[in-house]
């Protein structure tokens, strides 16, 4: 054979080569860079903040009809288990909104340098972390640390 | 726009609807929602952390009896519904390859989107009108 492939993909072109089917470059070969992680993450942190709009619906249906729903809601919140995941939340929150600020920078034709895309990923990943700490550090004040 | 492929009729591009029938509709509505979405969830942020995460239902009935707080939620609970429909609708198109199952998760996610969205506004309209009675 006159072009060897990196073993990452030999066995996957090998299958495809039996099947008589051509096949595009596979995810092995791709070197792992921010760009593709925050892209990734921003499809994440979308869906898992869609998954939190459940807890939010039930919070709020349990404030208008159900007492006890509601109380099972707060008490879940303000568990040590409950209060990680308001955090992540609150990340997930605070990095789709600068990777979604980030999306609409390009969705105008600004900012697509490499340099710049670079820049812009460690402004969002350096948002969302600050963000989050200071405002559970402002949450922890209130409610405290006790469950 | 510059290069005219033979293949495609005169009116297939003067309708401009690609592949998806629905042109840049959906593309166009999750920009929309995104830049609405922008200072309406900081908005509520900022109310969560001031008053509702320490309030109990009267106190989430006392902050939606003023107007502009019911009115500002049900237009976040709105922009970020249709927000959600159609990224997750995305995920599905792009992962789900088999028709049926691409269905199947399309209905399903339609009817827990709407289902916990109007139970949301639903639960908005009733708090601000009637409070916790």
């Amino acid at each position: 054979m006159a072009v060897e492939f990196h073993p990452c993909v030999q066995g996957k072109l090998m299958s495809n080569i039996q099947d008589n089917r051509p096949l595009s470059p596979h995810l092995g070969i791709y070197s792992w860079l921010i760009s593709n992680t925050l892209s990734i993450l921003h499809r994440l942190t979308g869906f898992g903040l869609t998954l939190g709009l459940i807890p939010l619906a039930l919070w709020l249906w349990g404030a208008a009809y159900e007492p006890q729903l509601f109380d099972c809601i707060s008490q879940l919140a303000t568990s040590i288990p409950g209060k990680l995941f308001l955090f992540g939340w609150t990340w997930a929150f605070f990095y789709h909104l600068g990777n979604g600020i980030r999306h609409l920078n390009w969705d105008m034709g600004r900012g697509f340098s490499l340099p710049d895309m670079a820049a812009s990923g460690w402004i969002v990943i350096v948002f969302s972390f600050s963000m989050s700490i200071f405002t559970w550090t402002i949450i922890l004040q209130k409610v405290g640390f006790d469950v | 726009m510059s290069k005219q492929s033979p293949l495609r009729s005169p009116l297939k591009r003067a309708r401009g609807l690609g592949a998806s029938h629905t042109g840049v509709h959906h593309f166009w509505i999750q920009r929309i929602s995104a830049v609405a979405l922008i200072p309406l969830t900081l908005w509520f942020m900022v109310m969560l952390v001031t008053t509702l995460i320490t309030a109990d239902r009267a106190g989430v009935a006392d902050f939606m009896a003023n107007p502009l707080h019911a009115l500002l939620l049900g237009a976040l609970i709105v922009a970020m519904f249709v927000h959600a429909r159609i990224g997750i609708g995305e995920i599905i198109t792009d992962y789900i390859r088999n028709e049926g199952p691409k269905v199947g998760a399309m209905l399903l996610t339609n009817a827990l989107i709407y289902g916990f969205g109007a139970a949301s506004l639903l639960a908005i309209l009733h708090l601000h009108l009637f409070g916790i009675k």
